[in-house]
């Protein structure tokens, strides 16, 4: 059994030690938001935040998390009550088909954490090993900017 | 009289028309029969109005993350005079949309809204003339806002559509004479309205087909041969015994795949599993594709364009040119792998899939199971954006074995190295090119060669991957695309003769990517026109304006060359010694020769020394007539542009005789974000005209530009895409 805090809640589960923590998140948790791109941690699809660093949950044994805190997609906000960085997402209409939109908003905003107001070149230095593959990524630098200049963010 | 009894004549006075008296029994026999009318000159196949007076929009044409769920949305709501937030949309589901086609070819505005908007406004009449008996009155004293009918002058006066014919069917055909609002009046065409489906994407609400779930189900993964030809000899199960959670291996001929409990173990067990296959190198040498290509048997020729006597005269002209284009090997390169859950009972099936064509693939499925078409549904779920048929209709056919096999909902994910290895491939191009200039410096001769594959006929394709593998009959539904688009020369030139060879074979399954044929045909039309330009010694723009007879493509390119400050001067730049030097090169096409003009000016930085090159900027005017939703076009634009810029400098497919060996990013890499260039897009809006198709035209204009600008700012030419810096660096040395 393994123990795993996720957004905020405990979870107990029954699962192979080695298992990957993004079939974890999607499989047993139903999570929507860290997404399967390569299972090699070469396109960041599959990025979730680790006591707040950026990391590739395709290639993250749960068995190693232990008692980092887990936030995903989810734990940001909801379409609701959105996070500031997927606001600024919306408002700058940063997405295509979507699918690498998780990756982009988890590593801008373990970005944002260390350095609040990045310039455009640290803002594709640090999502240069996020893939886009749509062709969104000016859009995309510009919502981490402007998530960057809004309060909370 | 009870108005939900009532049938009444519709505006035109000819069209007899009654909303039907019951909804119709949603549950039909069979998982695959229709739920509703689907018949494309039904208006009940496009449009319900329910009893909330939400109006439900079916679209056989599907939203591939284009925002076209947006915008089909806009169209309805426009022509119906009902608020956007009131529409709803059902995308790609066999037994509830009809079949518009593949989601393909810049077409879904183009065609299947055009045909929307003609549903509506049939519908709209019908809606007006129905409240017009209701409220005793004639249609023109009536006017519609969110949906309910007011009489002018007493709007106290009214009828909702949803009392109209909530819930019920319109049961009237399509009246291509229905009259269309006045594009004047439009409220919600030609606003840049917010994409309905983003905050859920951002949000992880959003169900992906990769996130897509039902009960009971188990996940499969796929075991593909180590060589593309290779056959299954045989399997060693105990392998894999040990693995907890492993339901099965499944074993059809030389398709080979795992289904287990859960997802990792599916995984392990489909690297662990032992399996023999025979040898098989039947793959060309890679560095000999283009030879192979021209000695491949031809098995017809299209003449697509002839004018006048061009082999005449380029034998007359003052001054003849002649080049040889190469293009490679393209991936679609989805970022999440292809995925489909397949739900197979009691011989019948119900599919979930990112199919482009879910009606094309129950076609496909039908052949292989040999199964009437009313026994599969397939319902259309949003992947990662595929730009063309990429390895969706492949997994769904992986799924449909493994169910069928289990008894069980099987979803079959596809590992990189299967998307990458298995997807089906843009073909190689190879395009020769001969012209004459007379004294003046004009055109007078232009003759050209396209070597591309044969596949474009539904009746002649390539089938499926788990069909072919398995040994099961396939319907051939595939074809890459009309590819022969744009070999003809837009320009005005005295004589002409373009000829497509339609070459037998290709070495990769053959598939359409983003603008296929329109792509590598005006890549070679259009930097061989730079050739021309400064062999002429002209400006490049002027050139193209000398010899295009199309008032409307003039004012696009003019509107590229301003927006970029272009000032006229020949190609290549003089006396620049700078260890980077910068050039600029110009692009124009009218796509498909018939429709949405483009114009590009790119920008480049090109490293003398190592033939690096860099795109720093992109300027695109871009004409596509009527525009439904102005962001969305940009959206679609900026795509176009840095998607292109990444296949024409950097990407490559790269094999050995038996195997593709790009598996993944490292050795497939594309465009990252510090190598992306600024997109400046300006869209000509003509409100008054059809709209035309944005998803592809703006990428057929990319490679030139480029090829033009490295060639201004070094003098060296490249012919070959992708320009990585060995073949930029290589054509810089041939010119010291």
């Amino acid at each position: 059994m393994i123990t795993l805090t996720v957004n905020g809640t405990s979870h107990t589960l029954d699962v192979e030690p080695d298992t990957p923590l993004l079939y974890v998140l999607r499989d047993d948790l139903a999570l929507h938001g860290p997404k399967f791109g390569c299972g090699l941690a070469q396109c960041g699809s599959c990025t979730v935040l680790l006591d707040g660093v950026a990391v590739r949950s395709c290639v993250t044994p749960v068995s190693a998390v232990g008692a980092k805190k887990v936030v995903t997609l989810e734990g940001l906000g909801t379409s609701a009550r959105p996070h500031p960085m997927q606001q600024a997402f919306i408002d700058e209409q940063a997405a295509q088909c979507g699918y690498c939109v998780n990756g982009m908003i988890m590593s801008a905003t373990a970005l944002l954490a260390k350095t609040p107001n990045p310039s455009d070149r640290q803002i594709r230095q640090a999502l240069a090993g996020n893939l886009c593959r749509c062709g969104t990524h000016q859009r995309i630098v510009a919502a981490v900017k402007r998530a960057a200049t809004t309060k909370g963010a | 009289m009870d108005a939900t009894r009532r049938e009444f004549l519709a505006g035109s006075g000819a069209l007899v028309v009654g909303f039907s008296l019951v909804a119709r029994d949603a549950q039909a026999q069979a998982v695959g029969a229709a739920a509703k009318p689907l018949a494309l000159d039904d208006v009940d196949a496009f449009l319900s109005v329910g009893r909330d007076g939400i109006v439900r929009v079916y679209s056989g044409k599907v939203d591939l993350g284009t925002g076209t769920r947006t915008a089909l949305r806009q169209i309805a709501a426009e022509e119906l005079d009902v608020a956007l937030d009131r529409v709803d949309l059902v995308e790609g589901d066999t037994a509830r949309t009809p079949d518009q086609g593949p989601t393909w070819g810049s077409l879904t505005i183009q065609v299947g809204g055009v045909q929307i908007r003609q549903a509506a406004a049939t519908a709209r009449r019908a809606l007006l003339a129905a409240a017009a008996e209701r409220l005793g009155a004639s249609s023109g004293d009536l006017e519609v806002k969110y949906g309910v009918v007011r009489l002018k002058n007493d709007p106290t006066k009214s009828a909702a559509y949803a009392e109209l014919v909530g819930d019920r069917e319109f049961r009237i055909k399509v009246d291509k004479s229905a009259p269309l609002k006045d594009p004047a009046t439009y409220t919600v065409v030609g606003t840049s309205a917010k994409r309905v489906d983003i905050p859920a994407k951002v949000t992880g609400e959003f169900t992906y087909m990769q996130d897509f779930r039902v009960p009971g189900m188990l996940h499969g993964r796929v075991i593909r041969p180590p060589a593309l030809g290779a056959t299954l000899v045989s399997v060693d199960e105990s392998s894999v015994t040990g693995i907890k959670g492993l339901v099965r291996v499944v074993r059809e001929g030389s398709f080979l795949g795992v289904v287990a409990e859960s997802e990792w173990a599916a995984i392990k067990a489909a690297r662990a599993l032992k399996a023999t296959w025979t040898a098989w190198e039947g793959l060309p040498d890679m560095d000999r594709l283009y030879q192979v290509v021209r000695a491949t048997p031809v098995a017809k020729d299209e003449e697509t364009l002839k004018r006048g006597d061009a082999v005449a005269a380029l034998g007359s002209a003052a001054k003849t040119l002649s080049a040889t284009y190469e293009f490679g090997i393209h991936l679609h390169g989805s970022i999440g792998p292809s995925c489909a859950v397949a739900d197979w009972q009691d011989g019948q099936l119900m599919l979930w899939s990112a199919s482009q064509a879910t009606h094309w693939l129950r076609r496909e499925l039908a052949a292989m199971l040999a199964l009437p078409a009313d026994r599969i549904r397939v319902q259309y779920l949003d992947g990662a954006g595929c730009y063309g048929r990429n390895g969706h209709e492949d997994a769904a056919a992986d799924a449909v074995l493994l169910s069928r096999a289990v008894g069980r909902p099987v979803r079959v994910q596809w590992m990189r190295h299967d998307e990458h290895g298995w997807e089906p491939k843009g073909p190689p191009t190879l395009v020769e090119l001969h012209g004459g200039l007379d004294a003046s410096g004009n055109i007078v001769a232009w003759r050209s060669e396209f070597w591309i594959p044969k596949l474009t006929l539904i009746t002649d394709g390539v089938p499926l991957v788990a069909a072919s593998l398995a040994g099961l009959p396939g319907r051939d539904a595939q074809n890459p695309g009309n590819i022969f688009q744009n070999s003809a020369p837009g320009y005005a030139f005295p004589n002409v003769h373009a000829v497509c060879h339609r070459v037998e074979t290709t070495p990769f399954r053959p598939s359409w990517i983003r603008t296929p044929g329109r792509m590598q045909n005006t890549y070679a039309n259009e930097a061989f026109m730079d050739e021309l330009a400064a062999a002429a010694g002209a400006d490049p723009v002027e050139f193209r304006l000398r010899h295009l007879n199309d008032p409307r493509g003039a004012e696009t390119l003019k509107a590229a060359a301003r927006r970029a400050g272009w000032t006229p001067r020949p190609s290549p730049r003089k006396g620049a010694k700078a260890a980077v030097a910068t050039g600029r090169g110009v692009t124009y096409v009218k796509y498909e020769n018939v429709r949405t003009y483009v114009a590009c000016v790119a920008e480049v930085e090109v490293e003398r020394a190592t033939g690096a090159v860099r795109v720093t900027r992109v300027v695109v005017a871009h004409d596509c007539g009527q525009i439904i939703n102005p962001d969305g076009v940009r959206a679609q634009v900026e795509g176009n542009v840095i998607q292109t810029v990444s296949r024409t400098l950097k990407e490559e497919l790269k094999w050995d005789r038996s195997m593709v060996t790009s598996l993944d990013w490292k050795s497939y890499p594309i465009l990252t974000f510090p190598e992306v260039p600024r997109v400046d897009v300006e869209l000509l809006s003509r409100p008054a005209e059809p709209p035309w198709g944005a998803g592809e035209p703006s990428a057929a204009v990319v490679p030139s530009a480029i090829s033009n600008a490295i060639f201004d700012a070094v003098g060296a030419r490249v012919r070959t895409v992708p320009f990585t810096p060995a073949r930029v660096q290589a054509a810089i040395r041939a010119t010291i």
